[in-house]
C-alpha cells in the first residue's frame, strides 16, 4: 500500500460524496445527506492515513519531514482541512446541504494535486528545516479551510438570497437553510477561521523573527496574508455596524476567500518573494 | 454659530464610528497590493528600465517604492490607532458599568428585554424559597446576590463577566504590537558581515551603509555545506566562538550556527543567511603563439577586464588537477569570458600543459590562459541584527490570540431569579451565542424543576 494510491481512494470518495450531496439537493431524501457526510468521512479517515503513510515514507527515504513542504503536499493538506471544518460543522449543526457547496473545494484540491502537481518527496531546504513549518502551516491551512467553508455558505446565501420569494415555492432552494441561517453559519466559520489566521500570522512572524532576526519584512507573501486578515477583520465589524449585515457580509466572506486564495496559490504564481514555494 | 463646540465633537464622532473602522481596514487591505506588486526598496536605474520616466516620476512621489514607509500609509495607520483608541474610550465606560455595577433585581422592563424567561410555580413562602433557589443557582451556575425590593426577592448570579473586555485586550494589542515595532526601530538595527573561514569580524555593515562596531568580535572558526544526492543545499554551517577582550565568552565558543539556529550575545543575534567563496586567482593571458604576456589577478566571486574589455571570471578551480583528471599535475582552472561583441567561451586553463591550453586557443581563437595558481577558501555571510522591541511584539501577539480566542468562545452569561410567595421566575442573557444560552439555561430550568417539587408535573 502506498500514500499515493491512498490518495486517488480519497478523491474518488470526495468525489462520489459531492456528487451524493448533489442528489441530496435535487431530492431532498434526508440518508442521501446522511450517505454524503459519511462518504466524506470515510474519505477523511484514508486520507489522515494516507498523510501519515507519506509522513512515514519520507522517512523511509532518509529525508524525514512531516508532508507540508511543497505544493503538491499543500494542496492535500488543504483539502483535508476543508473536510475536516466541513464535517466539524456538520457535526454541531447538522445543515447537510452545505456539504454541496463545500466538497467541490475539497475536490477541486485534490483532483488538481493528483493529476497536475509534482507529488516526489523532496528533502527539506535548510530554511524550511524548523518545527516552525508544522505550527505555522497547520494554523494557516485550517483558517484558510474555515474561510472556505465560510465562502461556500456565502454563496448558498447570496443564491437564495437572489432567489428571493422563489425559493420558499419548492425546488433545490427549498432544502437550503434560511437566510438568516447560513448567515449566522457564515460568521461562525470565520469565527473558526480568524483566530487561526491569526494564529498563522503570529507563528509566521515568530518563525522569521527566529530564523532571519525580523519578524516582519512586507514580503508579498506576508502582506497578503495581512490582507486577508483585514477583510476578516472588517468582516466581523460589519456584524455590529448597521447595514452591513446580510448580503454585504456574504460578499465580504467571498472576497476574503478570493484574497485567501491569492494569497496561498496567486503570490507564488504571480509575484515573487520569500515564499515562493515554501520559504 | 457655535463652531468651536462642533467641530471637536463632530471630530471625536468621526474617529469614535465604526463606519471609520470599516473604510480604514478595507482601505489598508487594498492599497497593500500595490505593494505586492511594485517590487519594494530596488534601485531607481532598475526601476527605470521596467517601467519608464513618467510613471518612475509619479511612483516616486507617491512613494510606491517603499510605500509600507510612505507618509499617506503610515496615515492609514496612525488613523487606525487613533480610531481604536477613541472607539475603545467611549465604549470601555458602558461595558465597565454592565460588569462592576449589575442590575440586580429582575423587573418587569427587564423581563420584557430577555429572550429566555420561565416561571416556575412552586408552594412556599418567599423567604423560604429563596434560600433553596440561592442554594440552587449556586450549585447548577454560580453563587447568587440576592436583593430585596418591593416584597419579593430577586437573585442575580453571572458567570465570566471579564470576557467583555476581551474585545479590548485585541484592540489594545494592536497598539501594543505599533508599540514594539517604534521602539525596535528607534532602538535596534539591523546589518550584514560576512567573514571568512579562519577569519573575524568585530564590526557589521548596516542597511544605511554605515558601520557599527560590536564591542567584541566573532571568529568563523569553521565553515561547511552539506548537499543531498540532488544537488539542493541540506545544511550550511559556521562554527563561530565570540570573544571579547581578546579572551573566548564563556559558553560561546565553538558555537554551530546554522539557518533556523542563530547565536546571540548582549541583545544581539548572528543568522546564518549566506556563504560563498574568497580567493584570488592568477593568470598569464597572452596571444595564443605566446607573445604578449600579462598577469591577470580574477577574485573568486568577481571578474576581470582584459585590455580588449572582455569580462572573464572564474567557475572552478583546483589546485591539484590529479583527482579529476588521472595522470596530470598541478592547477587547473575553467573560465568564462564574454568578449564585447558578444560571444562566451568556455576556458580550461592548466598550469602545467602550456601546449593543451594553446590547442584550444588555435581551434577557437581567443587568447591563451595559463593558471598560475590561487588562493580560496569559503566566506560566511550573516545578519546581524538587534531589536529591543520583539519582547513588546510578542506581548501583544500573545494578547491578541488569546483576547480573539475569549472574545469568541467565551460569554458573560447573567441569570436573574424574582422569588415571590409560591411563584420563582428565571431569566437570562449572555452576551455572545444564545443558542448556547438557551440549551444552558433551560438545562437548568430543568434543574431547578426537579430540585424544588420533586414529582410535581408543572
Ligand atoms: C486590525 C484592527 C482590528 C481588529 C483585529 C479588531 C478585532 C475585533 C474583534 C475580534 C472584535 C470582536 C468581534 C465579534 O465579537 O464579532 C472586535 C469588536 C469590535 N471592534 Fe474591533 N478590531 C480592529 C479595529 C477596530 C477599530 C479601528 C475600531 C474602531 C471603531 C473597532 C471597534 C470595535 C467595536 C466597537 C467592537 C465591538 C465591541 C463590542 O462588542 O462591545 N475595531 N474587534
Amino acid at each position: 500500500m502506498t500514500s499515493s494510491l491512498l490518495f486517488n481512494v480519497t478523491t474518488i470518495a470526495y468525489l462520489v460524496s459531492m456528487l451524493v450531496f448533489f442528489a441530496f439537493l435535487a431530492s431532498r431524501v434526508e440518508k442521501l445527506g446522511t450517505l454524503g457526510s459519511l462518504t466524506a468521512l470515510a474519505g477523511l479517515v484514508l486520507q489522515t492515513g494516507a498523510i501519515g503513510l507519506r509522513w512515514r515514507e519520507s522517512y523511509q527515504m532518509g529525508v524525514g519531514h512531516a508532508p507540508l513542504s511543497n505544493l503538491y503536499e499543500s494542496v492535500v493538506f488543504f483539502s483535508w482541512t476543508i473536510v475536516l471544518i466541513y464535517l466539524l460543522l456538520d457535526l454541531r449543526y447538522r445543515y447537510r446541504v452545505i456539504g454541496a457547496f463545500v466538497m467541490p473545494f475539497a475536490l477541486l484540491g485534490m483532483t488538481w494535486a493528483q493529476l497536475a502537481l509534482q507529488s516526489g518527496i523532496e528533502p527539506l531546504v535548510p530554511a524550511l528545516q524548523s518545527n516552525w513549518l508544522l505550527y505555522h502551516v497547520v494554523t494557516c491551512f485550517l483558517g484558510y479551510a474555515a474561510f472556505a467553508v465560510a465562502c461556500g455558505i456565502s454563496i448558498m446565501y447570496l443564491v437564495r438570497d437572489a432567489a428571493g420569494e422563489a425559493a420558499a415555492g419548492g425546488g433545490v432552494l427549498a432544502s437550503f437553510p434560511p437566510v438568516k441561517v447560513l448567515d449566522d453559519l457564515n460568521y461562525r466559520a470565520i469565527m473558526v477561521g480568524f483566530p487561526l489566521l491569526t494564529l498563522g500570522i503570529v507563528t509566521g512572524a515568530a518563525w522569521a523573527n527566529y530564523a532571519w532576526g525580523t519578524y516582519w519584512s512586507w514580503d508579498p507573501k506576508e502582506t497578503w496574508s495581512l490582507i486577508v486578515w483585514f477583510v476578516y477583520a472588517a468582516f466581523l465589524h460589519a456584524r455590529i455596524t448597521r447595514g452591513w449585515v446580510g448580503r454585504r457580509a456574504a460578499w465580504l466572506s467571498v472576497v476574503g476567500f478570493a484574497a485567501t486564495i491569492f494569497c496561498y496559490l496567486g503570490v507564488n504564481l504571480f509575484l515573487s518573494g520569500l515564499h515562493s514555494y515554501g520559504r | 454659530m457655535n463652531n468651536e463646540r462642533t467641530l471637536p465633537q463632530a471630530t471625536w464622532d468621526f474617529f469614535c464610528s465604526l463606519k471609520l473602522a470599516m473604510a480604514l481596514l478595507l482601505s489598508l487591505a487594498i492599497t497593500s497590493i500595490i505593494g505586492t506588486v511594485i517590487p519594494q526598496g530596488n534601485l531607481a536605474p532598475q526601476y527605470l528600465e521596467s517601467i519608464g520616466q513618467t510613471k518612475f516620476r509619479l511612483y516616486q512621489a507617491l512613494g510606491f517604492f517603499d510605500m509600507y514607509h510612505s507618509w499617506w500609509f503610515v496615515l492609514l495607520l496612525v488613523a487606525l490607532s487613533v480610531n481604536l483608541f477613541a472607539c475603545s474610550f467611549k465604549r470601555l465606560p458602558q461595558i465597565w458599568k454592565v460588569m462592576t455595577n449589575p442590575t440586580l433585581t429582575l423587573d418587569e422592563g427587564l423581563k420584557k428585554s430577555l429572550g429566555n424567561l420561565t416561571t416556575l410555580k412552586v408552594s412556599g413562602s418567599a423567604e423560604a424559597l429563596t434560600e433553596r433557589v440561592a442554594a440552587l443557582v449556586a450549585a447548577h451556575f454560580a453563587t447568587p446576590r440576592t436583593t430585596e425590593k418591593d416584597g419579593s426577592f430577586h437573585l442575580y448570579a453571572e458567570k465570566t463577566p471579564w470576557c467583555r473586555l476581551a474585545v479590548y485586550a485585541v484592540h489594545v494589542s494592536i497598539l501594543v504590537i505599533f508599540a514594539g515595532a517604534i521602539v525596535g526601530s528607534l532602538f535596534g538595527f539591523k546589518g550584514y558581515v560576512t567573514i571568512p573561514e579562519g577569519g573575524s569580524a568585530s564590526s557589521i555593515v548596516l542597511r544605511n551603509d554605515t558601520t557599527r562596531d560590536l564591542g567584541f568580535s566573532v571568529n568563523c572558526e569553521k565553515f561547511s555545506v552539506s548537499f543531498y544526492d540532488t544537488g539542493a543545499p541540506k545544511e550550511f554551517k559556521s562554527i563561530l566562538t565570540v570573544t571579547e577582550n581578546g579572551r573566548p565568552v564563556a559558553g560561546l565558543e565553538k558555537v554551530p550556527v546554522i539557518v533556523n539556529s542563530p547565536l546571540t550575545y548582549k541583545g544581539i543575534t548572528f543568522y546564518q543567511s549566506s556563504y560563498g567563496k574568497v580567493g584570488q586567482h592568477n593568470f598569464l593571458v597572452s596571444t595564443p603563439e605566446g607573445g604578449n604576456p600579462v598577469q591577470v589577478t580574477i577574485p573568486s566571486e568577481g571578474a576581470a577586464r582584459l585590455p580588449d574589455g572582455s569580462e572573464v571570471h572564474v567557475l572552478e578551480a583546483t589546485q591539484d588537477v590529479g583527482p579529476f583528471l588521472p595522470g596530470k599535475t598541478g592547477p587547473a582552472a575553467q573560465l568564462e569570458m564574454h568578449t564585447p561583441t558578444g560571444k562566451t567561451f568556455r576556458i580550461v586553463a592548466f598550469g602545467n600543459y602550456p601546449e593543451l591550453n594553446r590547442e584550444a586557443v588555435l581551434r577557437e581563437g581567443h587568447p591563451a590562459f595559463r593558471y598560475l595558481g590561487g588562493t580560496e577558501g569559503m566566506y560566511t555571510g550573516l545578519q546581524v541584527n538587534r531589536d529591543p522591541g520583539v519582547a513588546i511584539v510578542w506581548l501583544g501577539c500573545l494578547l491578541m490570540v488569546v483576547g480573539v480566542y475569549v472574545a469568541f468562545f467565551m460569554s458573560h452569561r447573567r441569570v436573574w431569579v424574582q422569588v415571590k410567595d409560591g411563584e420563582v421566575v428565571l431569566g437570562g442573557n449572555a452576551n455572545k451565542n444564545p443558542a448556547g444560552f438557551e440549551l444552558a439555561f433551560d438545562r437548568l430550568v430543568q434543574q431547578l424543576k426537579g430540585e424544588l417539587a420533586p414529582g410535581e408535573e408543572k
